[in-house]
């Protein structure tokens, strides 16, 4: 290994290689260390699929004109105003340049997937996914000359008043060694894989939350900068969460275990009790809302429940529907009270008011009389075999990160910029993004500020 | 088939791959897959491997979603499926084998006929001007052996083929539009599908080549040229009364070197490019099926060039007769091995251009 790099980048995602690429165009050596084995690399990125970027024009994969204004307004929406607007604001703008700087990377686009067609004026798809994309920049970054270890966990940091000076790194093969270099840029991700973490704010419900990425992303790093006198940004208490099948492994089941089918029956709790109007809102914050909601349910479970009408009405899903010919047989399957889901259903048809239904918009089907009420599309579950998906929350990333500026360059408590340590991506998303989500938009982070992070790592190695 | 069926599941709650080729958008179109629609997908598949580098749940994943590996093995598994007559389909276990076997048999065979037929100082001596090789295999003998091989052949990939698309094709017996076929002819003619969604596709390792596209159209197009130098050749014979062999300027005999220089290049590279290939994506008990049929194509090219460069000299006779061998046993071995997967490829492309036009039922 080299005696000293002028960057190191710890991480592998999209933020981390976007970083060593930009680094290692600027002119600097460049060290990427990846905590994961090559197999799982790249941490959130790998299950990614989309990026958000504002253009002017209709382009060959995009169907229309998605303005900076329009852009901005969506973040201010999803966020309910949790960000910082001039450095939202300069990211919207450099988004423009990435759609272009990307492909020239090596990454391809390709038109938005079948199901996802909402998606296809805002969001560039990646061809082939999120993996796809960083075969791309790692094959890119592999050619202009960027040093890669994988397997490489940084188990701490020396920073003496907010300047980095070196990392302790340990590998299965080659031990402890200390990695010096001129700058650091940070682009670790957040710590949704570290249970423990989660449970400082979640308490023992953390247990039962699967966790949709690689077991890697355990935020040690975030966790040291913290400690080491870097200001930090976002709620600590707050995760991105979706419902998922119950069936899907603890870590890294991905894309293919998300529940879309909320709209089409009801919610209930293992109580067999609905909790939550199912019909609130459209795709997709119905889908990012209900893995809170599950959270906060006893033993963080519930039931999706539909009948044999709807089964097509949305995509495939890779764990099959439990199914009953009768609700009490279903209720058996799924180890509910039969009465208590008999009770519930019955009372939720009789509530059901005629409508004419329409999934695609706020249509006119609701119930009355009911707590809570279903708003949108309400039908009455009535045609057997009467179906169900178990379902948990499933946690996508979190929001906690380290405070940077324009340049991503890390602020310290003091609020002084950091003399030589930058952050990119999850780790820092949170200065954009203090809470919801808007699809693509990770991707957008990790790319505008690790192409930055890196490109003024490079300045500042050579300064 | 389970397997596949299983993967399919997994692909269609993903769709991630979905620019890369035409197996997952035909996959899209089917929320349920019969053994037809299988066996479908596993044809219209090139092997090109994308999808597994991509693919964010292939091995170690839990998941284990390997498409060109499962999708291989169903491929190889149809070819035994719609066999005819279905009493060959045997022929398919151990093909590698069983094509050595018929190849050494029909070479051999050559070899003794002439050695019978003819007078060994006329099988060692030299022969040149207009109907040379004639003089050791009559040419009405040669077009009624090799007619009536050609012929079983196209009947037995005819049968196989119908068998095939009546099983894909829903509803039974679907017709195939002309602008269908045209895009099915574009498809195959330029390899669409063999390039990882446009970089290339994957060998030995994560970086893309282009390397099996090229030599793939090294072997096909030479396998083409070298039948239409057959073809022109027969032209000559019937219709101009000019007989084999012709001078080195001749159309028959420029187009056969062209082709046969593809033929042994192309095969070769395949080869090459199949031991080096990451095992991972193969279906690797069929190795025997691929590299015989490959091998075979390279013997036909190689003993073709072979008779070229020494017509003029006492090696004529034997290389001949190795030649017609091989050609013989390539004729007839043609519905019983690897050749098969360009034909049941084209239906699933034609299959899939109307699928395009008009739905999967239309």
């Amino acid at each position: 290994m080299n005696s000293k790099y002028d960057v190191l980048v710890i991480g592998g995602g999209n933020a981390a290689l976007c970083a060593a690429i930009s680094a290692r165009r600027a002119g600097a050596s460049v060290l990427v260390l990846e905590g994961a084995p090559k197999f799982y690399r790249g941490g959130n990125t790998r299950h990614t699929r989309n990026m958000r970027c504002a253009h002017d024009a209709a382009t060959e994969i995009l169907t229309g004109p998605y303005t900076e204004e329009e852009f901005w307004d969506d973040l201010l929406r999803v966020t309910g105003g949790e960000t910082d607007e001039e450095l939202a604001r300069f990211m919207i703008h450099e988004s423009k340049d990435i759609l272009n700087w990307i492909v020239e990377q090596g990454v391809r686009w390709q038109p938005s997937l079948g199901g996802t067609l909402s998606l296809g004026r805002t969001n560039s798809f990646f061809l082939g996914g999120g993996r796809a994309m960083l075969n791309a920049l790692y094959l890119t970054a592999e050619r202009l000359g960027v040093d890669i270890r994988y397997d490489a966990e940084v188990i701490d940091l020396r920073i003496d008043d907010g300047m980095f000076v070196s990392a302790e790194l340990k590998r299965p093969i080659d031990g402890t060694t200390e990695v010096r270099a001129s700058t650091l840029v940070a682009a670790a991700g957040g710590f949704e894989a570290n249970i423990e973490w989660l449970k400082e704010y979640w308490g023992e419900a953390a247990d039962n939350f699967l966790i949709r990425g690689t077991p890697y992303n355990r935020g040690s790093i975030l966790k040291m900068l913290l400690a080491k006198g870097v200001q930090e940004v976002g709620d600590p208490t707050q995760c991105h969460a979706v419902a998922i099948d119950a069936r899907a492994p603890k870590f890294d089941g991905g894309i293919i275990t998300r529940h879309d089918s909320v709209v089409f029956g009801i919610v209930v709790n293992k109580h067999a009790q609905r909790f939550y109007d199912e019909g609130e809102d459209i795709w997709p914050k119905r889908y990012a809302i209900w893995g809170r909601l599950v959270a906060a349910q006893p033993d963080q479970i519930a039931y999706i429940i539909f009948d044999s009408t709807v089964v097509t009405s949305f995509m495939p899903t890779l764990f099959p529907p439990i199914a009953g010919d009768t609700i009490a047989e279903l209720a058996a399957k799924l180890e509910l009270d039969p009465a208590a889901l008999e009770k519930t259903i019955t009372e939720f048809n009789a509530a059901v008011r005629p409508g004419t239904f329409d999934h695609t918009i706020l249509d006119d089907c609701r119930t009355e009389g009911i707590t809570p009420a279903k708003t949108h599309w309400a039908r009455r579950i009535e045609t057997p075999p009467y179906l169900a998906y178990p379902v948990r929350p499933g946690i996508t990333f979190t929001y906690l990160g380290t405070r940077v500026n324009k340049q991503a360059r890390m602020l310290m408590n003091d609020g002084k910029p950091s003399a030589n340590m930058f952050a990119a991506g999850e780790i820092m998303a949170g200065n954009v993004l203090g809470r919801g989500y808007a699809a693509g938009i990770g991707m957008t982070i990790g790319s505008v500020f690790g192409r930055i992070a890196g490109r003024e790592a490079a300045k500042n190695a050579r300064n | 088939m389970q397997e596949a069926d299983r993967l399919m599941t997994v692909c269609n709650s993903c769709r991630y791959c979905e620019g890369l080729c035409a197996v997952f958008p035909a996959m899209e179109m089917r929320r349920s897959f019969s053994d037809g629609d299988l066996n479908y997908l596993a044809n219209l598949c090139h092997a090109c491997g994308a999808c597994y580098v991509d693919c964010q749940f292939s091995p170690p994943h839990e998941f284990n979603v390997n498409v060109p590996k499962t999708l291989a093995v169903a491929r190889a598994e149809s070819y035994a499926a719609y066999v005819w007559p279905r009493a060959l389909s045997s022929m398919f276990e151990r093909n590698g084998l069983v094509i050595s076997l018929v190849a050494a048999f029909s070479m051999a065979a050559f070899i003794l006929g002439f050695a019978a037929f003819n007078d060994p100082k006329l099988l060692f001596g030299v022969h040149t001007g207009p109907g040379a090789f004639y003089r050791l295999m009559p040419h009405n003998a040669m077009v009624a052996l090799f007619g009536a091989a050609f012929l079983y052949a196209i009947l037995a990939l005819v049968m196989s083929v119908r068998a095939f698309w009546r099983d894909i094709g829903e509803p039974i017996g679907a017709r195939a539009d002309g602008g269908s076929i045209f895009q099915a002819i574009r498809d195959a003619g330029e390899l669409r599908y063999l390039h990882g969604g446009g970089v290339g596709c994957y060998n030995e390792d994560d970086r893309p080549t282009d390397r099996r596209k090229l030599y793939h159209h090294l072997t096909f197009y030479g396998f083409l040229l070298c039948f239409a130098a057959t073809s022109v050749a027969t032209l000559y014979h019937y219709l101009l009364g000019r007989e084999a062999p012709y001078a080195w300027w001749d159309l028959p005999v420029v187009l056969g070197s062209l082709g046969g220089i593809g033929l042994i290049v192309g095969p070769v590279g395949l080869l090459v490019a199949k031991a080096r290939r990451d095992p991972a994506l193969l279906d690797e008990g069929r190795y025997g099926m691929d590299v015989g049929f490959i091998a075979m194509l390279f013997l036909t090219g190689i003993t073709g060039m072979a008779l070229l460069l020494l017509r003029a000299t006492p090696a004529m006779g034997p290389l001949l007769a190795l030649h017609l061998g091989a050609v013989f046993a390539l004729f007839i071995t043609m519905p019983y091995g690897k050749f098969v997967h360009g034909i049941y490829r084209f239906a699933a492309l034609v299959r899939y251009a109307q699928e395009r036009r008009h739905g999967p039922n239309g």
